[in-house]
């Protein structure tokens, strides 16, 4: 069931790279909703005076409290960083279909660009407590923000990758070890676009040892519900909706 | 207490709001946040003869106040519509009214015929209007003698209440009005989107893959506002009004300006229970200022 919340600001920690991490609240202290990891929300970003509500992955989730990392890439996301603890924002959610969860015997390689990484770290607390400890590979152009990558740490076997060389591995994570050298159950994917089709042609090509293959995508939408029709990706089975079919679809849906 | 109700026609609606095609969905996807039985009625997507695949992405783009989209009628085509969805909305308690499009008027014509099937099913809302397709849509509602051609056709096949949308992408709208009741239209419904266009200057490039899309919203208010009480002075059948409309506010302008009803479009987007706000904003509305009737509202400006 979805729902519309309203939602008051507990946190809003700045954090290196310009990324914002939101912690939101029932204001009455009442358990959310349950949503899964790979789901979204929408959120009504009012402090940006624009009109459409914007669509963020769930960086983490507690029945206490929804956490949301956010990369400011426009008005709307521009504004959440003028949001500050007390205020309110109004959120539906969950929304879409999430990463599926592999059994206990797993071996799961999460693979994250940028703030693409934002719903992995869900999915891998989710994995932690099946007994799952997850690779988790991430790929940023700087070195990441040192509370971020704590947290990343705490929940995988992290290895970075930096476009800069200034941490980590040097370079894009298509040449990382961890990446062509592992044997994976399931790989489950969230970055650009162009990041993510390069894994898909790894994956397909066999070059990417994995059985099976998700990628959470993240196409512009109106609604979110499945009624405006404007998220829709190219799929095998024809044009589907990002926002309710997805975000996340497996490989063999994607024609890429 | 209010009188909300209203009347179009043959149709007797609880009060005036209805949704605006290809924002509602189905109805369906709405139901976690609405009693769509509270609704006046809703009228589902764009329904073609066959299926269609709509136009590549993107789709979408945000303006200021509005939005452009190009979704292009996907859809599972009526024989789809009314095997598999139909039965899960015509009991929803409101009136349902199902959104037709077409490449020809042959096709307009059969997808009417089929839905005549329908035994609950009270009204179609004829898309003559649609700026995202290449053949048909806007192109019939942007003549005179086009949309006289599709709902004269359409007249012939489809025995109950019959909506004509029309395109404000117009020199008169009045003349298409006028052109349209000629030819045995029972409403009309008005507006649909606007032509516009935007452009992402860092890729130098258009954002929507179709280049030109229609725009809704907020932004279009006025212009449908216009229209509305333009076509509902030259016409002697009931006007539907839509159109930006986001408040119990915008809706009493419609009806002020002439509109029977009233649909929600691109505020649905926003707001899920934007509707129900809307109806009770006017229900309040009407408390606070004596009016006992909204019907009593209509045209008077």
């Amino acid at each position: 069931m979805k729902h519309q919340l309203l939602l008051r600001v507990e946190f809003v920690n700045h954090l290196k790279g310009g990324l914002i991490h939101l912690g939101l609240v029932a204001p009455d202290g009442s358990d959310l909703p349950y949503m899964a990891p790979g789901q979204f929300v929408e959120v009504a970003v009012d402090k940006a005076k624009v009109l459409l509500n914007r669509p963020f992955s769930i960086f983490n989730f507690t029945p206490r409290m929804l956490e949301l990392l956010v990369k400011p890439l426009g008005r709307a996301s521009d504004a959440l960083g003028q949001y500050e603890s007390g205020d309110t924002l109004r959120v539906i959610a969950p929304l879409g279909r999430g990463f599926s969860q592999p059994d206990q015997t797993a071996k799961v390689l999460l693979a994250g660009g940028g703030v693409g990484v934002a719903p992995l770290y869900y999915q891998a607390r989710a994995l932690n407590e099946r007994g799952i400890r997850p690779t988790l590979v991430y790929g940023e152009r700087t070195a990441p923000d040192s509370t971020l990558r704590k947290l990343l740490a705490e929940v995988a076997d992290l290895h970075i990758c930096t476009d800069d060389g200034s941490e980590g591995h040097h370079g894009f994570m298509m040449t990382h070890p961890a990446i062509t050298e592992g044997n994976y159950t399931i790989m489950q994917v969230c970055g650009p676009m162009r990041m993510m089709q390069s894994l898909h042609a790894m994956y397909a090509g066999g070059t990417l040892h994995a059985k099976e293959a998700e990628f959470s995508l993240e196409n512009k939408m109106a609604c979110g519900l499945g009624a405006c029709l404007c998220c829709v990706e190219q799929t095998t089975t024809g044009n589907r909706c990002v926002c309710t079919d997805g975000p996340v679809f497996n490989a063999n849906e994607l024609p890429w | 207490m209010v009188d909300l109700s209203t009347r179009i026609g043959s149709l007797e609606l609880k009060n005036p709001v209805l949704t605006a095609s290809g924002t509602f969905g189905y109805g369906l996807e709405y139901a976690d946040f609405i009693d769509l039985s509270h609704l006046g009625g809703f009228v589902v997507k764009g329904t073609t003869l066959e299926p269609r695949e709509g136009n590549p992405y993107p789709r979408m783009a945000e303006t200021p106040m509005g939005m452009l989209n190009a979704v292009g009628l996907q859809n599972k085509g009526v024989d789809h519509f009314i095997d598999h969805i139909y039965p899960q909305i015509k009991d929803c308690g409101s009136e349902v009214i199902v959104n037709v499009s077409g490449k020809s008027v042959a096709d307009y014509a059969a997808t009417a015929e089929k839905l005549s099937a329908l035994p609950g099913l009270n009204a179609i809302e004829l898309n003559i209007s649609c700026p995202n397709v290449k053949q048909g849509g806007m192109a019939f509602g942007t003549t005179c003698d086009g949309a006289a051609s599709v709902v004269d056709a359409v007249r012939k096949v489809w025995p109950r209440h019959l909506m004509v949308k029309l395109s404000p992408n117009v020199t008169s709208i009045t003349d298409i009005a006028k052109a349209a009741e000629g030819a045995g239209a029972d409403s009309l419904s008005l507006i649909n989107t606007m032509l516009g266009m935007a452009i992402d200057i860092e890729r130098r490039k258009p954002v929507l893959s179709t280049v030109t899309g229609g725009m809704s919203g907020p932004a279009v208010k006025p212009v449908a506002v216009r229209m509305v009480w333009q076509v509902a002075k030259a016409v002697g059948i009931p006007v539907v009004g839509l159109g930006g409309i986001c408040t119990a506010e915008d809706a009493i302008e419609f009806i002020m300006a002439g509109a029977s009803a009233i649909q929600v479009g691109t505020a649905n987007f926003i707001d899920p229970t934007v509707t129900q706000k809307i109806i009770d904003g006017m229900e309040s509305w009407c408390e606070r200022h004596g009016v006992s009737r909204l019907l009593d509202l209509r045209g008077i400006c």
